[in-house]
């Protein structure tokens, strides 16, 4: 297929992905907001957020007053926040309707008629906009064009491409809402292992939407440590990292033997593939959480990086 | 009401119902209001479901605007359609004859039938592909040919498109969309399909591979991209045929081949539908500043490398001024009598037709030799005093760049408006298609004026669109 089919393909796939993370941040903040201070009182509870999705220095200097309204704003509205619901919705809807022909109609469909019902969002009035409506909303939508995804499409290239923009995208944000957690514990190291340490990291499994699956996979009581291994390493989670990274290799691996030939994305995620399969959860907390997340997100842009050389630049040969 | 009868109605004649309009009566008397609303309504939500907008950049607002579509279908009897669809294909024939003709030994030139200069010295004259005659010797593919209708005979050709004639993803999604709501009208009538055309365009792009070709050929359409107004036509079409939609950045030329960039490496393309202007192919050859082309593009054509649809220098045979000399070609070309009129046309380039046209310009209609979309025409019955004043003024100022034609009757339509049905003013254009045989799917885009009293039907200008039926009994 064309490589810019591809790459339209596999951005429609990481915008979608990244709408539904900032709708999921959102009902973190939403949740974390409900509890009491705890009593530092100098931080607002949403200034995380937007530190954890890179997103803070932009905020700060637009809306400046982190209060729900505006973070609610920035992060579902602002068309300036290349991350907002609305901005990730538009684009990948645009990167869509530029490949029509590579999409079945009921994946048009779905993601048209989420595009064409933000617009009617937009000009609600905010006041019978209450958070949870624009959260439901997106991850509805979103759900929508990912079941017709995977009931419809031909399991072509195309279709490797598309989930490999949403997997690499969800490995990346899952690990970003998990640094969410290292944000917010910054200023008091003293509360881990509190109460409000496992409330926190309750609210997050809220989030993605895995907080029956967690006590269903570990039952007892919720601890850091089974958590972290959840999201990290956990094969039946399915927005874990390894199951995440899995699924890229998967795909690559679908490709390279549909082309009859593999080259640096294929050995760039068998390495980081093998790295994950023999970690142990204490190794990650021994390397410090927020350390091993970060070298995670480059070596995952690595990879984007390497797949986009590859398949997506049109300079292969 | 004597304008009521200046112009021919499609649906009523002196005897009440035309034939092929029958059906259409009682269908119409029965649909209550309600009924028609929500059919409006639900026609409206299907066109922006599908995504089938046309893009309007540069006036603020929604840039993807919906065609206004009106339900109440403009219908053609068989035996009009045969009469109508053997003057198009004679029509197409000797436009591709011209073609061939004047990028090789320029016959119709040498016979003195066609001005010299008015060939040669022409905006669309293509320097760079004289001499060269491409395969099967088809300059123009997919000729668009618009005509109105002023009689239950007399048909006029308005215009030729032999470069990249637009709107037939609309024929074709009209009658989805009609198909769709009304399904009852069709099985009542017998109304001869249209989905053909995708198959006919494929088979008709792939008959025109280049002789270096070997094995079937790899068709593409080239677009402008996703900004380009026709965007929605352009994958449309692709999808029907199952082949590639590419952007210039996506070919390259290499080794007399084009090639287009993919997953796996280059491949190899054979046939370009390319709906980009001559002028923005190729930076090499032509404006260097196009970043829309493939650099390279036009060596490739020339040495047979690849096949362009419709070819370069296409355009000469679509001018308004050589309009004119149309029937002529078909004369010299074909040894035939033109089955379809030419409306009459003044020049003004000619100083004798100049000062015609200044004399009458209340009665006429002025268009630029190359202005399209409505855009830069007078039409003289409606226009005001300041206007015509103003457009004499650009008239003198550059006579060669006008021509005039009388204002015709435009056969109307009954339409769906406000009030109930009225009738309302339409031309047609159908699609017909040149490669190793000549063939027209039965039907076309009908477009329509649809404000009360206008002729012009130019989406660009407010104009709306309806399906096209021919019934096949």
């Amino acid at each position: 297929m064309l490589s810019r089919t591809a790459a339209n393909l596999y951005w429609m796939g990481r915008y979608m992905e990244r709408a539904e993370t900032a709708a999921r941040l959102l009902q973190v903040g939403e949740r974390m907001s409900l509890i009491p201070s705890t009593g530092a009182g100098h931080r607002s509870e949403w200034v995380p957020l937007l530190q954890a999705n890179g997103s803070f220095q932009t905020f700060e200097a637009k809306y400046r007053d982190p209060v729900q309204r505006n973070v609610e704003s920035f992060m579902f509205f602002d068309h300036d926040n290349p991350g907002s619901v609305a901005a990730c919705i538009a684009a990948a809807r645009e990167n869509g309707r530029i490949v029509r022909t590579a999409l079945t109609s009921q994946v048009w469909d779905a993601l048209n008629t989420a595009f064409q019902e933000l617009k009617a969002l937009e000009r609600t009035e905010r006041s019978e906009l209450p958070l949870t409506r624009l959260t439901d909303w997106t991850l509805r939508n979103t759900a929508l064009v990912r079941g017709s995804i995977a009931a419809t499409q031909l399991r072509n290239d195309g279709h490797d491409f598309l989930n490999i923009g949403y997997l690499l995208e969800r490995a990346d944000n899952t690990a970003r809402l998990m640094d969410v957690k290292y944000f917010v514990l910054l200023p008091r190291v003293d509360f881990v292992g509190s109460g409000l340490d496992n409330y926190q990291w309750t609210t997050l499994l809220r989030a993605l939407s895995a907080h029956r699956a967690f006590h269903w996979a570990y039952g007892g009581e919720v601890t850091a440590s089974k958590i972290a291994h959840f999201l990290i390493l956990n094969r039946q989670s399915p927005r874990s990292l390894l199951t995440s990274v899995q699924g890229v290799n998967d795909h690559l691996n679908r490709l390279s033997h549909g082309y009859g030939r593999a080259g640096r994305p294929q050995a760039t995620v068998r390495k980081l593939l093998g790295e994950l399969a023999e970690l142990r959860i204490d190794e990650v907390f021994d390397e410090g959480l927020h350390e091993f997340l970060t070298r995670f997100i480059h070596e995952i842009a690595e990879l984007g990086d390497a797949i986009f050389d590859a398949y997506l630049s049109g300079d292969a040969r | 009401m004597t304008q009521a009868q200046a112009f021919f109605n499609e649906m009523f004649d002196a005897g009440g119902v035309r034939g092929p309009y029958q059906q259409l009566q009682s269908w119409v008397d029965d649909m209550p209001a309600e009924l028609r609303s929500l059919k409006q309504a639900e026609a409206e939500a299907l066109f922006r479901r599908i995504g089938i907008t046309f893009a309007v950049y540069g006036e603020g607002g929604d840039p993807e605007r919906l065609m206004p579509f009106d339900m109440f279908p403009r219908v053609f009897a068989q035996d009009e359609w045969r009469r109508l669809e053997r003057g198009i294909i004679q029509r197409a024939k000797a436009l591709n004859a011209f073609l061939a003709d004047v990028y090789a030994r320029g016959e119709i030139v040498r016979a003195g039938l066609v001005p010299r200069d008015l060939v040669y010295r022409n905006e669309a004259f293509e320097p760079a592909v004289v001499g060269f005659t491409p395969p099967r010797g088809v300059f123009s593919h997919i000729v668009g040919i618009d005509l109105v209708r002023t009689g239950p005979n007399d048909f006029h050709v308005l215009e030729d498109n032999c470069r990249t004639p637009s709107g037939v993803s609309y024929m074709l999604e009209n009658r989805e969309i009609m198909m769709r709501l009304f399904p009852g009208l069709f099985r009542e009538n017998r109304i001869a399909p249209v989905d053909g055309y995708s198959e006919e365009l494929r088979r008709t792009l792939a008959s025109v591979a280049p002789p270096k070709c070997d094995g079937e050929p790899t068709v593409v359409i080239l677009t402008p991209g996703a900004y380009n107004s026709a965007y929605y036509e352009h994958s449309f079409l692709a999808d029907l045929m199952g082949v590639e939609l590419v952007e210039g950045q996506d070919l390259f030329v290499e080794g007399e081949f084009v090639w287009m960039r993919t997953t796996r490496g280059p491949q190899r393309v054979d046939v370009i539908y390319r709906r980009i202007d001559d002028a923005f192919i190729d930076p090499l050859c032509f404006r260097p500043d196009s970043m829309l082309g493939v650099p390279g593009l036009m060596d490739a054509y020339r040495s047979g490398g690849v096949t362009l649809a419709s070819a370069p220098g296409a355009g000469v045979a679509d001018d308004k001024a050589i309009y004119c000399f149309v029937p002529e070609m078909i004369r010299f070309y074909l040894g035939e009598e033109p089955l379809l009129q030419n409306v009459q046309t003044w020049q003004c380039a000619r100083s004798e037709d100049l000062k015609y046209v200044l004399d009458h310009l209340p009665e006429l209609v002025v268009k630029e030799v190359h202005g399209s979309g409505g855009y830069g025409m007078l039409v003289g019955p409606k226009s005001t005093r300041e206007a015509r004043e103003a457009f004499r003024a650009r008239i003198l100022a550059d006579p060669g760049n006008y021509i005039a034609q009388p204002t015709l009757a435009l056969s109307a339509c009954p339409t769906f408006v406000n009030e109930g049905v009225a009738p309302r003013h339409v031309d047609l254009r159908p699609y017909c298609l040149v490669g190793d045989r000549v063939t027209l799917v039965p039907g076309g885009l009908t477009r329509v004026a649809m404000t009360e009293g206008s002729l012009v039907v130019n989406s660009s200008q407010g104009g709306g669109v309806k399906d096209t039926w021919v019934l096949s009994e």
